[in-house]
């Protein structure tokens, strides 16, 4: 199962039977782990890793950290349920530290994610106070890096 | 008077590498996908990396002894003993060495003598044929076949032993085949060997990168084989430590002092940095090892079917990093394969021919690349042997 996890995180557009081949495993195989990966949960989706820079409009990105009043019967549950519920909404984490949600969003344009903040985020009335980073430029995402400059083999061939 | 240079006789009777001719036509390409080199692609362990920092830290870049640190030589002993169940003392049965191509360097120029003839089985590794010329003696080639899975045979073998054989090269697993020799194929060779006054140069530099259900078996712990075995290996491959350039010889008291006497005058001492890695390696690198290998497993089972879902015909293979396809059904020669592949669609693979006359028909391919790499290599070679196929 970690394996079959392993190759998919390096590369979800491995077919079943490829996985085998790699794996030295029957395909049928793979394909009840992939199957019960996902029945269980734990494959939430597939999605491609992208290089923004190469599109014409480049979207922005960016961190906001959030400083929440937990409410007494919930914790944070509550507070992340109704951050994740908006659409502008990548990713959401419940941190240790300075603050306590990180809620990463992108947006077209840095208008957009302010009004975002402003209007949306920070009216959510157990939400403190929020604190918002814009990424300036994105070298790595999930293990890949970004930029396609040269990727050349430094090896020297000597025999 | 006008100075003369005039070069070594054995030297002159060199050929130059197949390779090298190949490597020209190579550079001249920018998008080309090279499945070519023989080193793996994985950098040093961390752990190991910081132990060779730790050394230069701490100034330990002083000669070496001679032989090598007695604490590496111990970890060698240890780690012969543990795997593969050969037992040598560290104090004089073990020679730390410049990579394993100094090993086996030293181990012609100390058992050697003119017109002495030298078993070497073929295809391998290059260089074990032009440095017996250069020691001056003879190499007998001993052809092995896609159908024996390249293993050595007894009969073959005995069918070139002559009064002036001397030494057998042993090179499993085998760049470039992948072949690997069984306790049973071994006990076979050592048989043979008993009847014989010759000795064995087992070059085991491959031994970690073993993909059968068993591991390695080295021929040194077959009865009667240690006391005419020379155990050559190294780091580079198990540890992906190349460029530290550090190996070692295992041998009998007898063979390990001649050799280290000409070590010491040729070579003085292996990099001392590299030796403090290498300790770190071999107490704490198995771990290492079984990660590359699982990951080499997946590229060698992709790279076989591929090539077989090509319709080439194309022995598994079961150790070291390469496959070792056969070409011939294309029509082409090795060299004509690997230069219309790399004209046509940029991928570089080494003509079989350059490991020996019976490489002819066959081209080596490395996995010593990432598999996105490889991946993208198999599909243009796809390419190429269909549109081959249309002509």
């Amino acid at each position: 199962m970690e394996d079959v996890l392993k190759l998919l995180t390096q590369n979800a557009r491995l077919t079943n039977s490829e996985m085998a081949v790699l794996l030295g495993k029957e395909e049928s195989e793979v394909a009840r782990i992939v199957e019960k990966l996902q029945e269980d949960g734990v494959i939430k989706g597939y999605q491609a890793i992208i290089n923004y820079e190469k599109l014409p409009h480049i979207p922005v990105f960016a961190l906001i950290e959030c400083k929440v009043m937990p409410k007494a019967e919930y914790g944070f549950q509550e507070i992340a349920d109704r951050v994740m519920a908006l659409e502008e909404v990548d990713s959401v984490y419940l941190m240790a530290g300075n603050y306590d949600l990180a809620v990463y969003v992108k947006g077209a344009t840095m208008q957009e994610v302010a009004n975002f903040v402003a209007k949306r985020l920070s009216t959510l009335e157990s939400i403190l106070s929020t604190s918002t980073r814009f990424v300036l430029q994105r070298y790595k995402q999930n293990g890949v890096i970004l930029d396609d400059k040269d990727i050349r083999d430094p090896r020297n061939m000597v025999l | 008077m006008e100075p003369k240079v005039i070069f070594n006789q054995h030297l002159k009777n060199v050929k130059p590498s197949v390779v090298g001719k190949f490597l020209e036509i190579a550079n001249e390409y920018k998008e080309i996908i090279s499945l070519s080199v023989g080193e793996p692609d994985f950098q040093t362990p961390w752990h190991i990396r910081q132990a060779g920092i730790e050394a230069l830290e701490q100034g330990k870049t002083f000669y070496s002894p001679v032989r090598g640190l007695l604490a590496l030589r111990q970890e060698i002993s240890d780690y012969m003993f543990q795997r593969f169940e050969t037992q040598y003392q560290p104090k004089t049965e073990i020679l730390v060495t410049v990579g394993s191509s100094e090993a086996i360097e030293m181990a012609y120029r100390t058992l050697l003598n003119p017109g002495d003839e030298v078993l070497i089985v073929q295809p391998s590794y290059l260089v074990y044929e032009p440095m017996v010329y250069m020691a001056g003696a003879v190499p007998i080639i001993i052809e092995t076949f896609e159908k024996d899975g390249f293993r050595l045979k007894p009969e073959q073998l005995k069918e070139k032993i002559t009064s002036k054989s001397r030494l057998l090269i042993l090179p499993y697993p085998c760049n470039p085949t992948g072949a690997i020799m069984e306790k049973v194929d071994l006990e076979a060779i050592a048989e043979v060997i008993r009847e014989t006054d010759m000795l064995i140069l087992s070059d085991e530099i491959y031994a970690e990168l073993n993909y059968s259900e068993i591991s390695h078996v080295s021929i040194a712990s077959i009865e009667g084989m240690r006391e005419r075995t020379i155990v050559t290996s190294g780091f580079s491959k198990a540890f992906a430590m190349t460029g530290w350039r550090i190996g070692y010889a295992c041998a009998p008291e007898e063979i390990i002092s001649a050799m280290t006497k000409y070590h010491q005058y040729a070579i003085m001492c292996a990099p001392t940095v590299s030796q403090f890695a290498g300790i770190e390696a071999l107490k704490n690198g198995a771990g290492d090892i079984v990660a590359m290998r699982s990951e080499y497993n997946m590229r060698r089972r992709y790279i076989v079917d591929r090539l077989l879902k090509m319709g080439l015909s194309c022995y598994e293979p079961k150790g070291a990093f390469y496959v070792f396809p056969n070409i011939s059904s294309t029509g082409l020669n090795s060299e004509e394969f690997c230069e219309k592949l790399l004209k046509q669609k940029q991928v570089a693979v080494i003509p079989g021919n350059a490991f020996g006359d019976s490489g002819e028909g066959f081209v080596r391919i490395s996995y010593s690349f990432s598999l996105k790499h490889i991946i993208e290599a198999m599909n243009r070679m796809e390419e190429f042997i269909q549109e081959l196929s249309q002509r």
